[in-house]
C-alpha cells in the first residue's frame, strides 16, 4: 500500500510539477501577486507575462549549468 | 477564443500526446500479441471515456472566475514546462524526441519478456504495456481538452476535437504499422508549448481578478509574444552553445543525432 501509494505521488508530482519545481512555485507566487495588485487600483494583467520574461530564462539557465 | 481557435489548439495538443501513445501500441502489437496490444488500448480508452464522462459536468458546474485561476496555473506550469523543453530540445542541449528510437527501446524491452495468458487476453504483458501507455499519454489529452473545453465553455466541441486528434494519428499509426516519425512532433510540442503557456498566462490572470486590455483580443498580441520570445531564447541559447564548443576547439554533438535548427518541441 504504502510502495503504490508513494508510486501515485510521485506520478502526480512528475505530472503537475515536472523537471523544475521553481516553474510551479514561481506560477503560484505569481497568481497570489496578480490577485493582490488586483484588488487595488494598479493594473495587474502585465504581472504574469513580465514572470513568463524572468521565470523562462531562469529555469533554462539553470538547466544548462546542470549538465 | 473563437469555436475554431478551440478546435485546433485541443487538437494540435491531443494529436502530440497521441503519436507517443500509438508508439506504444505499435510497439506492444509488434513485440507481443497484437489481440492484446488492441484490448488494452481499448480498455484504456474506455476508462478516459468514463473520466470524461464524471468530471466534464462537474467541471462545467464550477464558477468560471475560481476554474480560470485553477486551470491557468496548470496549464502555465504545463506550458512552461513543454517550452522549457521545446527550448532545450532546439538549441542542442536536450536529445530531440525521437520516435523511431523510443519505438527500438519499447520493442526491445517488450521482446525479452516471458508472455503470460490472463482471462481472455493472450498476452497480459501486451496487454498491460499499451494500457499504461494510452491511459497516461491519454490523461494529458483528456486534462487538455476538459480544461480548454470548460474554459471556452464548449467541452463537447473540445471532446470533439480531442477525438479527431486520437482518431486520425490512430487511423495513421495502423495504415502504417510503424513509428510516426514523420510526424514533426518536435515542432508540434514547441507550438503547444506556446498555446499552452499563451491561454495559462490569459486565464490565470484573469482568475486572479485582473482585466486583460482588449478582452480576448489580448490573445493575438500575448501568444505571438510568447512564441518570439522562446525563438528569440532558442536561437541565443544555440549561439552560446556554438560559441563554447568553438571555443574549446571542437564541435559538441546535440544530444543523439538532433540537429541543432529550430526543430523545437
Amino acid at each position: 500500500m504504502g510502495r503504490r501509494l508513494r508510486a501515485f505521488l510521485a506520478f502526480a508530482y512528475d505530472f503537475v510539477i515536472g523537471d523544475d519545481w521553481r516553474i510551479a512555485a514561481g506560477v503560484v507566487g505569481g497568481l497570489a501577486v496578480t490577485y493582490a495588485v488586483s484588488r487595488t487600483s494598479v493594473p495587474a494583467w502585465w504581472l504574469l507575462p513580465a514572470l513568463l520574461v524572468v521565470l523562462l530564462p531562469v529555469s533554462l539557465w539553470l538547466a544548462i549549468r546542470r549538465r | 477564443m473563437g469555436a475554431w481557435g478551440l478546435f485546433i489548439a485541443v487538437f494540435l495538443a491531443c494529436a502530440v500526446e497521441a503519436v507517443e501513445a500509438t508508439t506504444i501500441v505499435l510497439a506492444a502489437g509488434t513485440a507481443r500479441d497484437w489481440r492484446s496490444a488492441m484490448t488494452g488500448m481499448i480498455a484504456a480508452l474506455g476508462v478516459l471515456a468514463l473520466l470524461v464522462a464524471a468530471l466534464g459536468p462537474a467541471i462545467s458546474a464550477l464558477p468560471l472566475t475560481g476554474l480560470r485561476l485553477v486551470v491557468g496555473a496548470l496549464l502555465l506550469i504545463f506550458g512552461l514546462q513543454w517550452l522549457r523543453k521545446a527550448i532545450l530540445r532546439a538549441s542542442g542541449y536536450k536529445a530531440v524526441h525521437d520516435e523511431d528510437e523510443i519505438y527500438r527501446t519499447q520493442l526491445a524491452a517488450a521482446a525479452s519478456v516471458p508472455g503470460r495468458r490472463f482471462g481472455s487476453v493472450p498476452d497480459w504483458y501486451g496487454f498491460t504495456l499499451a494500457f499504461k501507455g494510452v491511459l497516461l499519454e491519454g490523461l494529458e489529452v483528456v486534462f487538455i481538452a476538459l480544461t480548454f473545453g470548460s474554459n471556452a465553455r464548449d467541452i463537447p466541441l473540445a471532446a470533439v476535437a480531442a477525438g479527431c486528434a486520437v482518431a486520425v494519428v490512430a487511423a495513421a499509426g495502423v495504415a502504417v504499422r510503424a513509428p510516426l516519425s514523420r510526424v514533426p512532433e518536435n515542432t508540434l510540442k514547441f507550438v503547444v508549448g506556446i498555446m499552452l503557456t499563451g491561454f495559462g498566462t490569459f486565464w490565470g490572470a484573469e482568475g486572479a481578478g485582473a482585466h486583460w486590455p482588449g478582452s480576448d483580443a489580448a490573445l493575438l498580441v500575448l501568444l505571438p509574444g510568447i512564441a518570439l520570445f522562446a525563438l528569440g531564447l532558442a536561437a541565443l541559447m544555440r549561439r552560446g552553445r556554438s560559441g563554447r564548443a568553438a571555443a574549446q576547439g571542437s564541435v559538441a554533438p546535440a544530444p543523439q543525432a538532433g540537429p541543432p535548427a529550430p526543430q523545437a518541441g
